[in-house]
């Protein structure tokens, strides 16, 4: 083991190659090892600082394994009921709206409870951004399914696997927002990679771009993994989750603006 | 057996015919032990996750008319979604079972248990002039016996019934009986909606009347069906009250905790005895008022601020003084507390 | 004859479980038993805790201040129930990770070094077995034949064949037990 010493020389300036956003507290995350809660909320801050940002910034979070996202991001946060973080963003932006204004929320908090919430701000074409993190399990309440679950995935509640006949298939809400007229930017990420983090980040750049512009909703989900609810080790879910959730959540863009449309929004603002 | 899990096996048993229900601690067993049970292989009774509470409460609305034996559970947070809901259940006098495991509020508050959902539970909760029958366990047992008990309330008063129970009973195990499994029904109540015969007029599910004379017909029919339901189905038990000097109010957990305390006051010399309500609504007001005359005391013990004393208030109308003792949000009172605070009133 | 114990450690220790065997072993015995445990998303690393109550007689409160027996697997636990012994009761403690070491002396001490015996038994499951163990050897209130009753209760079948393994263990607490006071 290293002592704090030996430590030492290695933090030299010339050796770093990371440094933790300012905009991350030093709360240390509730999230269980190999997340990807920790690592997207990361790539946020990250993003919102490189953009100089956080003081124009509300974020709304859920209730989930991520309703104590005001203890680790530096910024301004509203906590949202179950559900209604679209909603209670559409307020916001609507009354601040050269704010950028973001929510984050699970799969169970925004394709289940919040369908309705999630559908009507995209329809409405709020100009918010929406990071959906899909675990494809209710994380926080002990691993129950998830509109997302897999079909013959288990959970606390389809102990016996996802039987579609009986509880519905897998819920597809990025494709489903994606045939809305208000969503001017759809999107499918993942954290699991470094290569992974590095797209999904250059995504969440975008939303913002676009959202000064006033182009519509961006949503951007995030195929995520819950080692904890799926009952593996991080390395085991993450395997799991590129061989099963992405033949089913596919990877990559459903909707991009057009560029002349971007360029239009911006010969407009000048 | 946890108190959730005696609920979810008391239901299959008593031949529940549906259970729809959305995630929530410190409830979830009840549905994850539904779904492990595989009731439908068992009985044919149907379970469903569903997509919010308020999607639940709407199918036990849907299932209810259909004169089934249907049941929804939550935790405050849910039940708070459930409340419109609810009022329609009430409004178009449907029976069906509640269960609310109750955690401390407001808001999101905490997963710990609190019993700081009476006002909401029998004072209404959702809008409107209604009541819904609350059943109050104080043991993993009763969380088993009342469903049973429930159902059968609300299908002779055709009104949607409550356990309120709370997140330390719903968590806790104890040894629990179990009835033997009975048939579902097969009985269709005559108001059901089962589809229009020739024989009958149609039936029709509603709390609508846009006539304010008829809707005024409509709740005096409520309320004379509250008086009977209050003339009939008040239950409490009391403990160590013949002699007793100091009675304690209290319902479910606080209930439990108090009848320790009780031994504690007894052991001191102090004549303490409780009076532990059964059903919140109907509540036993006859029966306090006429035990306050031989107290000189009466404390309610509550983990709330302070909602069932003013009901034990009502009862005692000045006769003697009347406190409240409790913690809140998610921390149980201690035997040795209540103690301690009864003996600086005395 | 009632016995109120708290049982407190980390998250993953098995204190949860160790309750529980005791309450179904106490249920085959006849007796009354409450099971109740500190409950929500406890992370890793998190403590945990379980007040278990066995009696001849109907349980009052399932939720106490002051216990006979405290079993304690962790320093924060040590440090929070150290004082919930009732005078005159017992407190088990399991020295691995200890530096701050139980000080009453109106209650008898015990010690068990549970988590050291089981990594040299090469049985790190069965390490609250053996805290069990010591325990039923300082208050043989259930019989052993009873706990493995109460195992298979509360094991799922696909675990069964671990009984044999968990019941050594049992007698191994028995045996490495020690007053302290
Ligand atoms: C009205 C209401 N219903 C239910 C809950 C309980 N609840 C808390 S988090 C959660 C699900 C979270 O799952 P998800 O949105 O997938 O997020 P994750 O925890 O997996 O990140 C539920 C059902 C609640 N807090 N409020």
């Amino acid at each position: 083991m290293k002592t704090a010493e030996g430590l030492k020389d290695i933090i030299k300036p010339e050796n770093l190659v990371y440094r933790k956003s300012s905009l991350i507290t030093d709360k240390p995350f509730s999230y269980c090892p190999g997340c990807g809660h920790g690592t997207t909320h990361r790539i946020i801050a990250e993003v919102i600082e490189e953009e100089n940002l956080a003081e124009n910034t509300i974020g709304v979070c859920p209730v989930g394994c991520s309703v104590l996202m005001y203890d680790f991001l530096d910024l301004d946060i509203q906590q949202a009921a179950h559900g209604r973080a679209p909603a209670v963003a559409t307020a916001i932006k609507r009354l601040m709206p050269e704010k950028f204004v973001f929510t984050y929320q699970g799969d169970g908090d925004l394709a289940a409870i919040g369908t309705s919430e999630t559908i009507h701000a995209c329809n409405r074409g709020e100009n918010i951004l929406i990071v959906f993190i899909n675990n494809g399990i209710y994380g926080m309440t002990g691993g129950q399914m998830a509109p997302t679950t897999l079909e013959g995935m288990k959970s606390s509640t389809s102990p016996y696997g996802r039987d579609v006949k009986m509880m519905g298939n897998p819920l597809k809400m990025t494709e489903l927002v994606a045939m809305l007229p208000g969503t001017c930017y759809v999107t499918r990420q993942s954290v699991h990679t470094p290569a992974a983090v590095r797209k999904a980040k250059k995504a969440i750049k975008k939303a913002v771009g676009y959202q000064k512009k006033g182009m519509g909703t961006c949503f951007i989900e995030i195929v995520s993994n819950c080692p904890s609810g799926w009952k593996m080790t991080p390395v085991e879910s993450n395997k799991w989750m590129e061989e099963n959730m992405f033949a089913y959540y596919k990877p990559g863009d459903l909707k991009v603006p057009a560029e002349s449309d971007a360029d239009a929004e911006n010969k407009n603002e000048q | 057996m946890k108190g959730n899990e005696a609920i979810a096996e008391a239901a299959i048993r008593a031949g529940a015919d549906a259970y729809f229900g959305y995630p929530i601690t410190p409830q979830s067993e009840i549905l994850e032990y539904l779904m492990a049970a595989n009731p439908h292989e068992r009985t044919g009774m149907v379970v469903l996750q569903a997509e919010s509470e308020v999607a639940a409460i709407n199918m036990v609305y849907g299932g209810a008319g259909c004169g089934k034996k249907v049941m929804t559970s939550s935790s405050s947070p849910g039940i708070s979604l459930k409340q419109e809901g609810i009022s329609y259940i009430a409004g178009a006098q449907l029976p069906c079972l509640i269960v609310n495991v109750v955690r401390g509020g407001p808001g999101l508050g905490t997963i710990q248990p609190a019993q700081s959902d009476y006002f909401q539970a029998v004072k209404g909760g959702g809008h409107g002039d209604y009541h819904l029958i609350v059943l109050a366990p104080a043991s993993v047992q009763e969380m088993a016996d009342f469903v049973e008990l429930a159902f059968d309330l609300a299908f002779k008063y055709r009104n949607p019934a409550m356990i309120l129970s709370d997140g330390a009973i719903g968590q806790m195990m104890e040894k629990v009986y179990l009835k033997p499994q009975k048939q579902r029904s097969t009985e269709v109540p005559a108001w059901a909606t089962t589809g229009k015969t020739k024989e009958r007029e149609r039936n029709i599910i509603t709390s609508l009347d846009l006539d304010p004379y008829a809707q005024e017909q409509h709740l005096l029919r409520l309320q004379e069906k509250y008086r009977e339901i209050e003339r009939n189905e008040v239950r409490f038990e009391e403990i160590m009250v013949d002699d007793a000097e100091f009675l304690l109010v209290a319902y479910g957990t606080s209930a439990r905790v108090c009848q320790k305390t009780l031994q504690l006051a007894r052991a001191e010399g102090i004549k303490a005895g409780l009076l532990r309500p059964i059903t919140l609504y109907p509540f036993p007001y006859e029966r306090i008022r006429s035990l306050a005359s031989h107290m000189k005391i009466i404390v309610s013990v509550e983990m709330s601020m302070g909602q069932m004393v003013e009901d034990v208030k009502l009862a005692v109308n000045g006769q003697v003084p009347v406190y409240h003792f409790g913690r809140m949000g998610g921390v149980i009172t201690e035997p040795e507390e209540v103690l301690e605070y009864l003996k600086t009133k005395i | 004859m009632t016995e109120e114990i708290i049982i407190a450690g980390f998250g993953g220790q098995g204190v949860l479980s160790m309750g529980k065997i005791i309450a179904y072993s106490g249920l085959m015995q006849d007796m009354e038993v409450s099971w109740m445990p500190s409950y929500g998303p406890e992370m890793r690393g998190g403590t945990a805790n379980v007040t278990v109550i066995i009696s001849s007689e109907r349980i009052s409160s399932p939720i106490l201040r002051r216990f006979d027996t405290a079993i304690i697997l962790n320093q924060q636990s040590l440090d929070k129930f150290e004082n919930s012994v009732k005078p005159g009761g017992i407190l088990i403690y399991d020295g691995n990770g200890i530096t701050r070491h139980p000080v009453r002396k109106d209650i008898t001490i015990y010690r068990i070094d549970a988590a050291e015996e089981a990594s040299r038994m090469k049985s790190q499951k069965t390490f609250n077995m053996i805290v069990l163990g010591g325990y039923l050897k300082i208050k043989p209130l259930i019989s052993i034949e009873n706990v493995v009753k109460g195992l298979k209760k509360s094991l799922p079948e696909r675990h069964h064949k671990l009984i044999p393994e968990n019941e050594a263990a049992l007698k191994r607490g028995m045996e490495i037990i020690r007053r302290l006071n």
